[in-house]
């Protein structure tokens, strides 16, 4: 058939058609953009276009006191504000030498990790609309929409905190707070189980996820994938049990990893799995917190005109979407020298081109949704 | 209606006029009575309708501003709809844009046309009726395909391709559990359909043999999959392909894609109730005409809306398949096994050639002992449902 002739003597010709996927469409998470070449439904190519959210967030750093660029490192991540905040308070401190009020670790883990789940059930609830359904995405803000609530009598912000400063936190969290979040917690934990119920057993999702875009061990290694995406290919790294920071030494949790329950090692549908059961496990934390929050200030005292003397800094914590580095420099000035983040989803952008070959224009859908990327955190 | 017609005639109401011309008038008002009591309220009730259940399945609360619970939604957004802009792609193909939306529109009106209200309440009880509706229904691919070509978008293009694909997959099996069906009434009229079954649930085409239990479900889903309906709505998946088809399309033009499509949910419930379901039989309760009409719409009409329920229902729970999972699902299982009912409703027909009894009795109760287990799982997950449940249907 093949060497049959078409219109007059020529082979029929065919070619790959090149697609742009965004930065205006339905389920690239905001901005992102992918020049998707495919032939009908599968695709040869899909190069990622990133820079359509930068907002120069680490040049400002160099321009702002130390203080001041606090509120500026909520806007890096907002999905995820508090691990931003920290790991810029814990450079700072780290270069000023600044012990940290036992009571304000208490209350910023209590906040991050609210934080943590918030994150978490953006992510698998869009990953269920990403794939068709729409009614687990609603379900899921439900149940963020208490945690904005929470944030919102913690900090007065429902999503770009200003929290953690530098030194403890900016408010104490009360005591009534605290009941309500130990109330919201014995409400969120069955409800972790309804939606496993509605979407994770899910015949259909779990057809569309398993087997879909695995990434193997040497390639999470080589393109530096981490956080959630690393340890759903089967690997226990956190950095909050291998490199601890605050209090989760005292702390006692576990790390979920994917085992490759319904296909294999490292697919989409391990990466979402993962998600849920960290939930679970952040609800842990979360109690635990609550149990053992100390008595005393929430912060320690720091000059207000903030003046670390010179040297420099990397930190890193455990962010929803994997380890947050940040580089931090200072001329012992009253402005850092520089700053520089690091973030999971940039990392996680490069290797979709890898991975997505011979994929489906569906599978390129579930494969953004399960690396959880977010614009804002790839751009900065 | 034709002697309405002739009756008017004789009376000297129309003097110097053809009679031909006469009937045309007559059929045009008729019809565009129809459209616009009958068609364009169900149509639009059914999108506030989904929009309401399916807001409440996500614990939210849907169109509620205007008029009573919002049912007037509708018209506020055909209103809208009327008032836009019309936008014409400049790279569009004029003709062709402007004209697919009235293709789909059509294909899903001429239905209209065979479904048995009740049993003096059908437009045209053609013999061969539910051939009819096959072909008819077919024609919205036509448009769709029109649409996503015409549109000159590359998405268009795709969920044009996908829909061409899908509908026409899909027509087999639907064929396929429909002409069991016609085995076993032994005709394509939709009122001789009917007449073949009773009122009383055991004596329904559903319960006939276990081949023609087996044949609703299959032709359920596969005209789920034709009207473009969660799982099965890759056509247009949002998340995917930005809006499939109607990418390029607003306002009026746009409206009118699922003018159809809501319309169509309403279709597939009617052509269920036809087949499988005893359509209008009602118990013999009364003789008034009247009254036997009124009880054989709300009889049927509510059966029929049933199913639209169902579908939302289902779009209000389940995630979307993907392209290849869809046609696989087609060929390799829906295909086969509407051929196994299709024999196996031939060979029940010779083992039994007036039918039995006893099966379908025991089919009857085979389908009581689902909906019970059914009513046992959601009063499982009702009871480990974690947020309050809001029973009121108003809020």
């Amino acid at each position: 058939m093949s060497e049959a002739p078409h219109n007059g003597g020529e082979a029929f010709h065919t070619e790959d058609m090149t697609i742009s996927m965004g930065p205006q469409h339905p389920s690239t998470h905001g901005v992102l953009r992918f020049i998707v070449k495919t032939d009908g439904e599968v695709m040869s190519e899909a190069i990622p276009d990133v820079g359509y959210l930068h907002r120069s967030i680490e040049k400002i750093g160099e321009k702002v006191t130390w203080h001041g660029y606090v509120p500026y490192t909520d806007r890096a991540d907002y999905l995820a504000a508090m691990f931003t905040n920290q790991a810029f308070c814990m450079a700072a401190e780290k270069l000023g030498g600044i012990e940290v009020a036992r009571r304000g670790e208490f209350c910023r883990v209590i906040a991050c990790e609210l934080n943590r789940i918030a994150s978490h059930l953006i992510s698998v609830g869009t990953f269920g609309q990403d794939i068709g359904a729409v009614t687990p995405f609603l379900h899921a803000l439900r149940e963020r929409e208490t945690i904005n609530n929470f944030m919102e009598e913690i900090c007065g912000a429902r999503l770009t905190y200003n929290y953690i400063r530098i030194g403890g936190v900016g408010y104490d969290i009360l005591p009534e707070t605290c009941a309500r979040v130990r109330e919201f917690l014995d409400h969120f934990e069955p409800i972790v189980d309804e939606y496993n119920r509605l979407l994770s057993y899910n015949k259909i999702f779990v057809e569309r996820l398993a087997n879909i875009a695995a990434i193997t061990r040497e390639d999470a290694f080589q393109y530096n994938i981490v956080g959630p995406n690393l340890r759903a290919c089967g690997l226990k790294w956190d950095i909050r049990r291998d490199i601890p920071y605050s209090v989760y030494p005292e702390l006692e949790f576990d790390i979920p990893v994917g085992t490759g329950e319904k296909g294999t090692l490292g697919d989409c549908y391990d990466r979402y799995i993962v998600r849920i059961r960290e939930m679970e496990e952040s609800c842990k934390i979360l109690r635990q917190c609550l149990k053992m929050l100390p008595k005393g200030p929430a912060i320690a005292k720091v000059a207000r005109k903030f003046k670390p003397p010179a040297g420099e800094v990397y930190v890193r914590v455990e962010a929803p979407r994997g380890d947050m580095g940040f580089y931090v420099v200072s001329d012992g000035s009253e402005y850092p020298y520089r700053v520089r983040i690091r973030t999971g989803s940039f990392t996680a952008m490069s290797l979709i081109d890898k991975i997505s070959r011979g994929l489906m224009v569906a599978d390129l859908i579930a494969l953004i949704a399960s690396l959880d990327v977010d614009a804002p955190e790839i751009d900065r | 209606m034709q002697q309405l017609v002739d009756q008017l005639i004789q009376e000297g109401n129309f003097p110097g006029v053809p009679r031909e011309i006469v009937y045309a008038g007559a059929m045009i008002l008729a019809a565009f009575a129809v459209l616009s009591f009958f068609v364009a309220p169900l149509a639009g009730v059914t999108s506030w309708l989904e929009r309401r259940v399916w807001a409440r399945m996500q614990s939210r609360v849907g169109p509620n501003r205007v008029g009573p619970q919002g049912i007037l939604q509708w018209l506020a957004d055909g209103i809208k709809n009327l008032l836009k802009e019309d936008i014409i792609p400049a790279a569009a193909d004029k003709w062709l844009f402007s004209l697919a939306p009235y293709v789909v529109f059509v294909g899903f009106l001429a239905t209209f046309v065979v479904i048995p209200f009740g049993s003096q309440l059908i437009v045209a009880d053609l013999n061969i009726g539910i051939l009819y509706l096959l072909a008819v229904t077919s024609l919205v691919v036509v448009g769709i395909l029109m649409a996503g070509w015409a549109s000159n978008n590359k998405w268009s293009l795709l969920g044009g391709m996908r829909s061409a694909a899908q509908i026409v997959s899909y027509e087999i099996p639907a064929g396929l559990a429909v002409l069991t069906i016609i085995f076993a009434a032994g005709t394509m009229s939709m009122q001789g359909i009917i007449k073949a079954q009773g009122w009383a649930p055991w004596d329904w085409l559903l319960f006939y043999n276990p081949f023609t239990f087996g044949a609703f479900f299959l032709y359920f889903t596969a005209a789920l999959a034709e009207g473009n309906r969660t799982p099965f709505d890759i056509p247009e998946a949002e998340s995917e392909l930005v809006a499939g088809y109607v990418t390029e399309y607003s306002g009026m033009r746009f409206l009118f894609f699922f003018f159809a499509e809501w319309g169509n949910l309403y279709v597939i419930g009617a052509i269920a109730t036809t087949l499988f379901l005893g359509g209008w039989q009602v118990p013999p309760v009364t003789d008034h005409p009247v009254l036997l009409a009124i009880l054989q719409f709300v009889v049927f009409f509510v059966k029929a809306y049933f199913w639209v329920f169902v579908a939302m229902w289902v779009r209000g729970t389940l995630p979307r398949v993907r392209v290849d999972q869809l046609m696989s699902l087609c060929w390799k299982y829906m295909v086969p096994l509407s051929f196994v009912c299709l024999l196996g409703t031939a060979g029940w027909m010779v083992l039994f050639p007036r039918g039995n009894r006893l099966a379908s009795v025991g089919m009857f109760l085979v389908g009581v002992a689902i909906l019970l287990q059914f009513a046992k799982r959601v009063r499982y997950q009702i009871r480990h449902a974690r947020p309050e449940l809001y029973w009121k249907p108003y809020i």
